[in-house]
């Protein structure tokens, strides 16, 4: 079934790429289909799931592949990796749908985008570090081609970029991985096993700190740590769908890294490392917030809220390594609200971003004092856009809400002091206020005149996904019901 | 007398029908006309897939030796034995469209058939005279080959490498000479407890001097320098099998003369500087290239460093061998790959003539995008479960440092690679500073039009200087003129 829902979007880019005769609205219309089978795949996969017991994965599937170095093909889903395969589907059926209108080389597009799709799916439900590193390294290639096929400005430069500061932080990673396996005993690369065996749990602190904090940095994936987030900035400059691909769902890769392999692999260098990470979390929840706020560049600021918001990530699972006495249900409560944060700032930003595509795409410019009254040509565009903005603020009613409440329940209970990054939301939502006065309120003026309101596609892929925040902020049950369980066994595993 | 002290013949069949095919393909092609000359190419096909089939019935039972202890037939011989007969099966198929009918054509048979055989002899050598006559045997049909190409650059490919082959052949025959004259012995058995009595210095002397003249086969540092002049001069059949199939033998040599050696020579640090020097050098040259094939001539010396990794840990890590084997492979494939990519554009020999490539023959650049990515050892390439195993491996036999360098180096072969890769993947109009240098202005460099080390490295040396410090070969850039008309007058 897993195997299906990963390889099903691969087999039909294959197909896209082998028939160059396919019209492109035939192409277009083919890619939507898929991504709608596959999130109706997905979503058999969640009602059919039951919570697995402690280290054990639901759905799961395993066939030898290199058994020389005990690497196997093993995938299989848990209370972390279904509720981000699901936001995976989502975002890119909604890529799809918004694709629609593309003019440029469309068949190539969708080959391209269903196939990151595959590398997407495959990297969050891989249950083995070398098949976790293929998937990752993979996305790597195929979006260095998103942005340098299909971004703007100087995109060969940013393409390139990209690629290589993710590609060094892949082979840090890699160097992590080969350092676990050799730690372990028997030599494995199977994430259950290494879980259950912590394999450096006897040696010298200096070694774990060493080979420990590899796995925590599955690269410039992760935009909070300070190099690479520039080039995530900057690869930013992109067309719509690959920026909501890249922040919705592949900076979500080194975050789910921390939760899969870091935490419960490394127990004694994360504790040893928790303040380290925590301090991280803080400084780039402010610092993001601060250099968001700064932005003129609608794109841009949209990016740094996104530095921002995987700050808060950082914060809740750096907590989350602070072991003490009766704090297991605030550390539990951390991990929860990060894994939803990344459920949450997928939908989110994802949305953001196709909508700022909008603005491009209209009058070809980001620049936020280029309009001005937006709200009277475009209403739709402005409401969506305004929900947005407060979904992303982390309004009450709001997925983004109940990710951060439980976030800064968890981590101020643990360590008070890391409430100074509720600063962050404060600027966060004056941030987004004053992008929204500015573009849309007041005299119509500048690049709003004669502004073409959100077409159907449109509509319908930015819409579904605000809807789904909307419904986690409203009836998060659901979705809380299957993380937590796998936030107890990582805080147990933590603690050891 | 047992098992192991008979000649048992038998099991050599798979070099006889490699070295019996080359005798055949030479005569035969004598009397077969010119027209007809494929004859021979299903010929020199047959035997290597004889070859392949009887290596592999051998693989499957248990490893035994042959010619009194001399030859040993285990799992390492029989890969190597495969994986030089398919790799050489894969250039025929290269060598068909470029020199069908020509006037060299049963000649080129057979003498990839004998270099084939020497590469495997090489494998199997389980004495220290069997090597020598491996090395030989897998030598002297090189220089024929790389000489067929009636042009400049071939001739002064095939003196650069005839003057290499020559003198690390002699270094190669001192260390053995030394090695015997300590012990007494030319057998790898029995060389094990004599070398462990016998003086350090002098084992450390004879080991540099056997693997530095195995490197010549390999390609590696310090026997490199032929590699790109014979990638670039030679026919694209010849620089295809030249920088992949000796590798395979020379490798695998290595890795057995090493593991007889004892601790007192300290044969793992030596290997391990062979290593990164190969890896280090031959990436930052390849940085500089502009021509394709000369690209991947630097690129193969990096391989070679790569490949020597899982040496080092020979003895220390269960994942040695099976890490040499599986790169070998993989290394095989891709790089027969990526040459015949190159043979098929054989009127773009600079980066900048690939642009555009992308639109005009999307499938061609979409095998170029994954066979470079596969050398750089991207998954799901073959090399990365090469590059994995190997770093696995270098870590498990203690060596963590070195798979640090493995990564660090894989890094900087990134660069060039992909200054072949963006200007595929651009439109034949894009604005030029934006595509081929997108590299290198990442890197802080501007784009060097004239790239001096290129030309520097490209000069032929008059002399046949000692492969030391580059100093003495970059001594010798004044006298590149005289060089040139050495060689010209010498090649002609």
């Amino acid at each position: 079934m897993l195997t299906l829902i990963v390889f099903l979007p691969l087999a039909a880019a294959l197909a896209l790429v082998a028939l160059p005769r396919l019209g492109d609205p035939q192409a277009r219309w083919a890619w939507v289909a898929v991504a709608a089978v596959d999130l109706a795949l997905v979503v058999v996969v969640w009602a059919r799931y039951a919570t697995p017991p402690a280290g054990g994965l639901a759905f799961e599937e395993r066939a030898a592949w290199m058994p020389g170095v005990n690497s196997s093909y093993h995938i299989g889903v848990d209370g972390f990796s279904l509720p981000l395969v699901a936001m995976t589907a989502v975002i890119f059926l909604a890529c799809a749908v918004h694709a629609l209108r593309e003019r440029h080389r469309p068949r190539i597009q969708a080959a391209l985008f269903l196939f990151l799709q595959s590398v997407s799916l495959g990297l969050f439900v891989a249950a083995d570090l070398i098949l976790f590193f293929v998937f990752f390294d993979l996305s790597i290639v195929g979006m260095y081609f998103v942005i340098a096929g299909w971004g703007h400005g100087n995109r060969g430069h940013s393409a390139m970029k990209f690629f290589l500061y993710t590609f060094l932080g892949s082979l840090a990673l890699l160097v992590g991985f080969i350092g676990l396996y050799v730690a372990a005993e028997p030599h494995t690369f199977d994430i259950p096993e290494l879980v259950a065996a912590a394999p450096l749990a006897g040696r010298p602190p200096r070694w774990r700190a060493g080979a420990g904090r590899d796995p925590g940095r599955p690269g410039g994936e992760d935009p909070h740590r300070p190099v690479p987030h520039l080039a995530a900035a900057r690869a930013h400059r992109r067309a719509a769908v690959g920026s909501a691909v890249l922040a919705g769902v592949l900076l979500k890769m080194g975050t789910y890294g921390f939760v899969r392999i870091a935490l419960p692999m490394l127990p004694q260098a994360w504790r040893a490392w928790a303040w380290v990470v925590i301090v991280v979390g803080v400084v780039s929840v402010i610092y993001g917030a601060l250099v968001a706020l700064a932005q003129t560049n609608v794109k841009r600021m949209i990016a740094y809220t996104s530095v921002n918001h995987m700050g808060y990530i950082a914060l809740a699972v750096g907590a989350a390594g602070l072991v003490a006495a009766d704090t297991t249900q605030a550390r539990t409560v951390a991990v929860t609200g990060a894994v939803t944060q990344m459920v949450s700032h997928g939908l989110i930003t994802a949305a953001l971003f196709l909508l700022a595509g909008v603005l491009q795409d209209r009058a070809g410019t980001y620049d936020m004092g280029a309009y001005g009254g937006l709200a009277t040509p475009a209403p739709v565009f402005a409401t969506l856009f305004a929900v947005g903005a407060f979904a992303s603020l982390g309004l009450p009613a709001f997925s983004g809400f109940i990710a951060e409440f439980q976030i800064f329940t968890g981590s101020v209970a643990v360590a008070p002091v890391t409430a100074i990054a509720l600063v962050g939301i404060l600027v966060t939502a004056a941030l987004f206020l004053r992008a929204l006065q500015e573009v849309f309120t007041g005299e119509t003026r500048g690049h709003s005149l004669g502004f073409t309101d959100l077409r159907s596609s449109e509509v319908w892929s930015v819409g579904p996904l605000l809807l789904l925040s909307l419904v986690i902020g409203i009836l998060p049950r659901p979705l809380l019901d299957v993380i937590e369980p796998a936030s107890v066994a990582v805080v147990d595993l933590v603690g050891r | 007398m047992d098992a192991e002290m008979r000649m048992r013949p038998l099991l050599l069949l798979p070099e006889m029908l490699l070295f019996v095919g080359g005798l055949g393909a030479l005569i035969c092609g004598s009397f077969v006309p010119r027209q007809r000359q494929w004859l021979i190419r299903v010929l020199t096909a047959v035997v290597l897939i004889a070859a392949m089939t009887a290596a592999a019935v051998q693989l499957a039972g248990p490893a035994q030796r042959a010619f009194e202890g001399t030859y040993t037939i285990d799992t390492a011989t029989g890969v190597a034995r495969i994986l030089a007969a398919f790799g050489t099966l894969l250039v025929l198929a290269l060598a068909a469209e470029e020199i069908a009918g020509s006037a060299r054509e049963s000649e080129t048979y057979a003498l990839l058939l004998f270099a084939t055989t020497g590469t495997v002899v090489l494998a199997g050598a389980d004495d220290l005279l069997v090597l020598a006559a491996g090395f030989l045997l897998a030598s002297i049909p090189l220089y024929g080959l790389i000489g067929l190409v009636n042009t400049t650059a071939g001739a002064e490919a095939a003196m650069k490498t005839y003057l290499m082959g020559a003198l690390f052949g002699i270094v190669l025959l001192l260390g053995v000479t030394v090695l015997s004259g300590v012990t007494g012995t030319t057998m790898y058995e029995e060389l094990e407890e004599g070398l462990a009595r016998a003086p350090a210095a002098a084992v450390a002397v004879a080991t540099v001097g056997v693997v530095a003249g195995l490197m010549f086969k390999a390609g590696g540092v310090p026997a490199h320098f032929w590699i790109p002049d014979v990638a670039q001069g030679s026919s694209a059949t010849v620089a295809t099998f030249l920088t992949t199939v000796p590798k395979i033998g020379a490798l695998i040599a290595v890795y057995r003369l090493v593991g007889v050696l004892p601790d007192t020579a300290s044969w793992p640090l030596l290997v391990a500087l062979f290593a990164v020097a190969s890896m280090t050098l031959g990436n930052l040259a390849a940085y500089w290239q502009n021509d394709p094939r000369r690209l991947l001539g630097w690129s193969t010396v990096s391989q070679v460093g790569f490949l020597l990794v899982p040496i080092v840990v020979t003895g220390r890590s269960n994942l040695a061998l099976p890490s040499l084997l599986a790169y070998l492979a993989g290394y095989t494939v891709t790089n027969i790959a990526a040459f015949a990519i190159v043979a098929a554009l054989p009127d773009r020999r600079n980066l900048a003539g690939y642009r555009g490539l992308a639109t005009q023959r999307p499938w061609l650049a979409a095998a170029l995008l994954v066979a470079l990515l596969g050398l750089v050892g991207t998954p799901p390439a073959a090399v990365f479960v090469g590059k994995l195993t190997t770093a696995a491996a270098a870590w498990d036999g203690g060596y963590s440092w070195l798979a640090v360098v493995v990564f660090v180096n894989t890094v900087l072969s990134l660069f060039y690679y992909l200054r072949w890769i963006v200007p595929t993947y651009r439109h034949a109009d894009a604005d030029a500073d934006a595509d081929a240098g997108a590299a290198a202005q990442i890197l802080g460099r501007r784009r060097c039009p004239r790239a001096p080390l290129s030309s520097r490295l490209r000069s032929a040396s008059p002399r046949v200087s000692p492969p030391g410090p580059s100093g003495t070969w970059s001594a010798s850039i004044r006298n590149r003129g005289a060089a040139s008309t050495f060689f010209r007058c010498t090649g002609n």
